[in-house]
């Protein structure tokens, strides 16, 4: 089955004031269609840049490598092209809904214009769609809220109203950039909620990009967890979290409080991310991993398959053999 | 971060009240409605205890931290600090109690001045207290960046030349910098990484090990506040509704609510054989505290909610026996965990 994303080799660098930054190294993940890839990893490790090339938002960036989305390729594809596709058949959705959001119009206006943007259909049979997509994410009394301004919404409402546009011309991939960020856990959940039963109904595949290793835990299928732009490991999410293999992924889980260890000191991660302008040679991990060795401060390693599983890779030196974790 | 809480009271609050005038100012738009934000919380904070503060946004965890340490006025009530009363003091008489308490917040960005040295905003406290100055609060300031461990030779760095978690730790040394009893963390990992996050709690944590501070822990991230917390208090809607041991929290929560924002949180140790419990997906959102709900505050989403619980307002007691306490007239029952234990 071919997939509905197929990004090969992506590279994304930006020119700055302080040299280039190399913000995507060589990166490449598939996403197939209906189902959801979680994107793990912290600040500056190019989850968000990826995506945002992918669709063309990232303005006087430096790119080359290939993303196929059903059937065109996106990088070397015309604005014209982008915009048609952006918002029609990839939609996104981001951490802030208030600044995503705009203050001066009421929320339903903004989800008309979206639908009118991208199809010929009359203002009110829009309205009409728009006032059963906000019944669909849950807004209550939606007949009378489609006339709100978004600062009369709550936070996660307003993140219900994004998802409303995001899912109003149907796409068929669905980019949400750490949507459940700013939420309080009991928003979260609502939210994740949705967004799992809409991808039901409507067959969406999503893109879930986070630093929140439990949010993927809820929904993902597969997971991809990157460090200095570039995949340190990946796989269906049962796998890569039973049996983690890189040093950079269990460090993420070993890091997290998690219950029945007490009071015990945690296991941070030592040391910081590096920086993108003059990334370390070799794999960009070794300067903080604990189990570094010769090979790792000279080659990158490239990604193979852990316990012989095709699907998932990890890109250590180390065996590929996979331990439970504890 | 378990030393050894004697049971004595550091800070005790007694039906403290925090009302904030709607639209106050120049026209007085809010037409003499009020928030209110804290609504007669009753709580100690034992010395030597990590106490926890759980809660959604806008429950009131933080203006009850910031009553505690007076930096609001209140409306009513009493912050007891170390034996005294200090509800009512004035700013001066404040002052030497402002040497024993002091808050670390949430954004290491927004908290410091980004356009003084690093040495001169660790070095602050000295200098507004009069305490020492010259080569001696240099060597302080030194000292207490390599408690947090930074590296003392970026005294005379600006704040843009740190990571995030760096800046965190300079917003610790500043507050460590008096040789404080109880530090207020006001949120103070969420902007952080996970790896970087774990750097800083268990550096608060070793600090509070050499120097036997009292910490309140504000935090919206459950699983951070129950791996720190002795004690954890849940809000809501400027109520506390539950207070309990970090543990028996989480293995028995008696408020629905508590139950409720417990079966929230994503698990990453999720077994997929076995099926998750179902969630408690509470409706809508938390109602306005500009006219909150009759009797329990909590009855409008609640699961169990009945009669009783729109009109008589439950107290904060023990429930069957144990020493946690609920304001709930029908705490939940075993099998209503929604959790496994």
């Amino acid at each position: 089955m071919s997939a509905l994303l197929d990004v090969r080799d992506l590279r994304v660098s930006f020119p700055t004031a302080d040299g280039v930054v190399e913000a995507v190294r060589g990166l490449s993940f598939q996403v197939e269609a209906g189902k959801t890839l979680g994107i793990v990893g912290e600040s500056g490790s190019g989850k968000s840049v990826t995506t945002q090339t992918i669709v063309g938002l990232t303005q006087g960036a430096e790119t080359s490598g290939e993303a196929m989305f059903d059937g065109r390729e996106l990088l070397a594809a015309s604005p014209e092209v982008l915009r048609s596709i952006r918002g029609a058949e990839i939609a996104l959705i981001f951490q802030d809904p208030l600044s995503s959001l705009h203050p001066q119009y009421r929320v339903g206006w903004q989800i008309v214009e979206a639908i009118c943007a991208h199809e010929t259909v009359g203002k009110k049979a829009a309205r009409g769609r728009t006032l059963e997509l906000l019944r669909r994410v849950g807004i209550p009394n939606a007949e009378r809220r489609i006339d709100d301004f978004p600062h009369q919404f709550s936070g996660g409402m307003r993140q219900r109203a994004m998802i409303a546009m995001a899912l109003a011309l149907n796409p068929k991939l669905l980019i949400a950039d750490e949507p459940t960020t700013a939420l309080d856990v009991t928003v979260q959940a609502q939210i994740i909620e949705l967004m799992k039963s809409v991808q039901e109904d409507f067959g969406t595949a999503i893109v879930m990009i986070t630093h929140d290793l439990g949010v993927l835990a809820d929904m993902a299928d597969d997971v991809l967890v990157m460090y200095a732009g570039q995949a340190m490991e990946r796989g269906a999410r049962p796998a890569v979290y039973r049996r983690p293999h890189h040093p950079y992924t269990t460090g993420l889980f070993d890091a997290l409080p998690s219950r029945g260890r007490g009071k015990a000191l945690l296991t941070p991660i030592p040391g910081l991310p590096p920086s993108l302008i003059d990334p370390p040679k070799g794999c960009p991990f070794h300067p903080r991993c604990r189990f570094v060795f010769d090979p790792c401060r000279r080659d990158q390693p490239p990604l193979v398959a852990v316990d012989g599983d095709e699907r998932h890779r990890s890109a250590c030196w180390l065996p590929p053999t996979s331990e439970p974790r504890r | 971060m378990n030393t050894a809480s004697n049971g004595e009271a550091l800070v005790h609050l007694r039906d403290v009240v925090k009302h904030f005038p709607v639209g106050s100012g120049l026209f007085r738009r809010g037409g003499g409605e009020v928030v209110h934000a804290v609504d007669g919380v009753s709580i100690d904070v034992r010395r030597g205890e990590t106490l926890g503060i759980v809660g959604e946004t806008g429950c009131g965890k933080s203006t009850l931290a910031r009553c505690m340490t007076r930096l609001y006025d209140l409306t009513s009530g009493s912050v007891t600090f170390d034996g005294r009363d200090i509800s009512l003091l004035s700013p001066r008489d404040l002052r030497p109690f402002r040497l024993e308490m002091q808050m670390i917040f949430q954004d290491p960005y927004n908290s410091l001045n980004p356009r003084r040295r690093v040495g001169s905003i660790i070095g602050d406290p000295f200098a507004i207290h009069h305490s020492v100055d010259g080569a001696e609060r240099k060597r302080r300031v030194q000292e207490l960046m390599e408690l947090v461990g930074l590296n003392p030779e970026h005294y005379n760095r600006f704040p843009a030349e740190f990571s995030g978690g760096q800046r965190q730790r300079i917003g610790v040394a500043r507050a460590l910098a008096l040789r404080p009893k109880l530090i207020v963390c006001d949120e103070p990992v969420s902007a952080l990484d996970v790896s970087i996050q774990a750097q800083i709690i268990n550096l608060l944590a070793e600090l509070q090990q050499q120097l036997g501070l009292t910490y309140v822990f504000i935090a919206h991230d459950l699983s951070v506040v129950r791996h720190v917390s002795d004690r954890i208090a849940v809000m809501y809607l400027g109520k506390v509704v539950e207070v309990a041991r970090a543990e028996e929290l989480f293995a028995r929560p008696r408020h629905p609510y508590t139950n409720a924002l417990l079966s929230a949180i994503p698990e990453v140790d999720r077994d997929d054989e076995v099926a998750r419990p179902q969630r408690i997906l509470l409706g809508g959102d938390v109602p306005s505290p500009i006219g909150p709900p009759s009797g329990c505050r909590f009855h409008p989403r609640c699961p169990k909610a009945r009669e009783r619980c729109s009109v008589e307002e439950p107290a904060l007691e023990p429930k069957d026996g144990a020493a946690a306490v609920a304001a709930c007239h029908y705490p939940v029952e075993p099998g209503e965990l929604a959790r496994p234990a």
